[in-house]
């Protein structure tokens, strides 16, 4: 196995506030991983700097071996936290938009998933509810041959059938070379897709483990190791 | 069948016994083939490599064989199932036991309770 994202002493600051804080961490591929932490923890952070979106204070962050740029975009699927999308736009527009700019997106499978869901590709974005919406923006981002997906809450917005249909969606598509990166709260809904996980809190990774690993050791679920290390 | 996964113990163990308890029930007969892994993974709702895993282990139980072209199947061999089948029917029966002594009853006093509800049944 080898190593897709690698942080090295990874810190991030805004201004006095240090949000992201020498992290360390190696992600095989292959692997589904949950980073996992409460509110402010720092997870959207790291994922904004493996996307470029923000710039390491200290310390690097590596897709695949290369600092985040043009190159590491080709090959890292990425759902924002927000959408960033034309809420002018029809379905099927912006499918023909994430063709023409990414070489590995695949058209069908997209229309595939849209049928499923019963989504319309004519409708326009605005006229959608919230979770149909994050429903599109899923899709999307799976529609990609990706070698990284990382996917900052992607289950937030949508209802419990709904989150079950994502967690699916994401498993049938991600294939055996490809890591998947997920970030979320909501831990007892997707810890049985998950390979790994990584705890963060306050900018720092408190523990890394294999779901199994915690189930052996500890008895407990991931869900209820997360409410123990972070109780309030 | 649906899958039932517990969240306090490892779900590859959960895995393997679900699918034994497949096999001796018939839903996945001697010799069959069974599903790719990526289609069992994904009706169980579990990652792939947790499903792998738990394969492995099945494989090295003897239970499920794996061709090098055409995917795995189930062992044809019935004595292998039988054997698996007394060990899960034992093991299931020592945790009652222990149960049942710690509520205080004799080994007798258990075989009798047995015996009379069975014969309740049988009515």
């Amino acid at each position: 196995m080898s190593t897709i994202l690698e942080c090295n002493d990874l810190t991030k600051k805004f201004g006095s506030k240090t949000a992201v804080s020498a992290v360390n961490l190696k992600i095989e591929r292959g692997q589904i991983v949950g980073l996992l932490g409460p509110n402010g923890s720092g997870k959207s952070t790291i994922i904004k700097l493996a996307n470029e979106l923000l710039t390491p204070t200290s310390g690097n962050i590596l897709i695949g071996g290369k600092k985040p740029g043009t190159e590491t975009k080709k090959i890292v699927s990425y759902l924002p936290e927000k959408t960033y999308l034309n809420d002018w736009m029809r379905v099927h527009q912006i499918i023909e938009l994430f063709s023409d700019f990414y070489n590995d997106f695949k058209p069908e499978k997209a229309y595939d998933m849209l049928k499923t869901l019963n989504i319309n590709p004519d409708d326009r974005l605005k006229t959608m509810s919230k979770g149909t919406k994050e429903k599109v923006q899923l899709i999307l981002v799976m529609s990609r041959e990706a070698e990284l997906y990382l996917l900052d809450e992607p289950i937030g917005g949508v209802d419990p059938a709904a989150r079950d249909y994502i967690l699916q969606t994401i498993l049938r598509n991600y294939n055996e070379n490809a890591t998947v990166i997920i970030s979320t709260h909501l831990i007892s809904d997707i810890e049985n897709i998950l390979d790994y996980v990584v705890f963060i809190n306050q900018g720092q990774v408190v523990l890394t483990s294999s779901v199994d690993d915690i189930r052996d050791e500890k008895g407990k679920s991931v869900d209820a190791l997360f409410r123990e290390v972070f109780k309030c | 069948m649906p899958w039932e996964l517990k969240s306090d113990r490892p779900i590859y163990t959960q895995l393997i016994e679900q699918i034994e308890l497949m096999i001796f029930s018939g839903v996945y007969p001697l010799g069959s083939k069974l599903p790719s892994v990526r289609d069992m993974a994904q009706e169980a709702a579990v990652n792939p490599n947790t499903m792998q895993k738990a394969l492995v282990k099945l494989e090295e139980d003897g239970l499920i064989i794996t061709h090098r072209t055409s995917g795995r199947s189930i062992t044809e061999d019935a004595r292998m199932v039988e054997m698996a089948k007394t060990k899960l029917a034992q093991e299931q029966i020592s945790d009652f036991l222990e149960k049942m002594q710690l509520m205080g009853f004799e080994q007798k006093e258990i075989l009798t309770i047995i015996d009379n509800m069975v014969k309740e049944m049988k009515k």
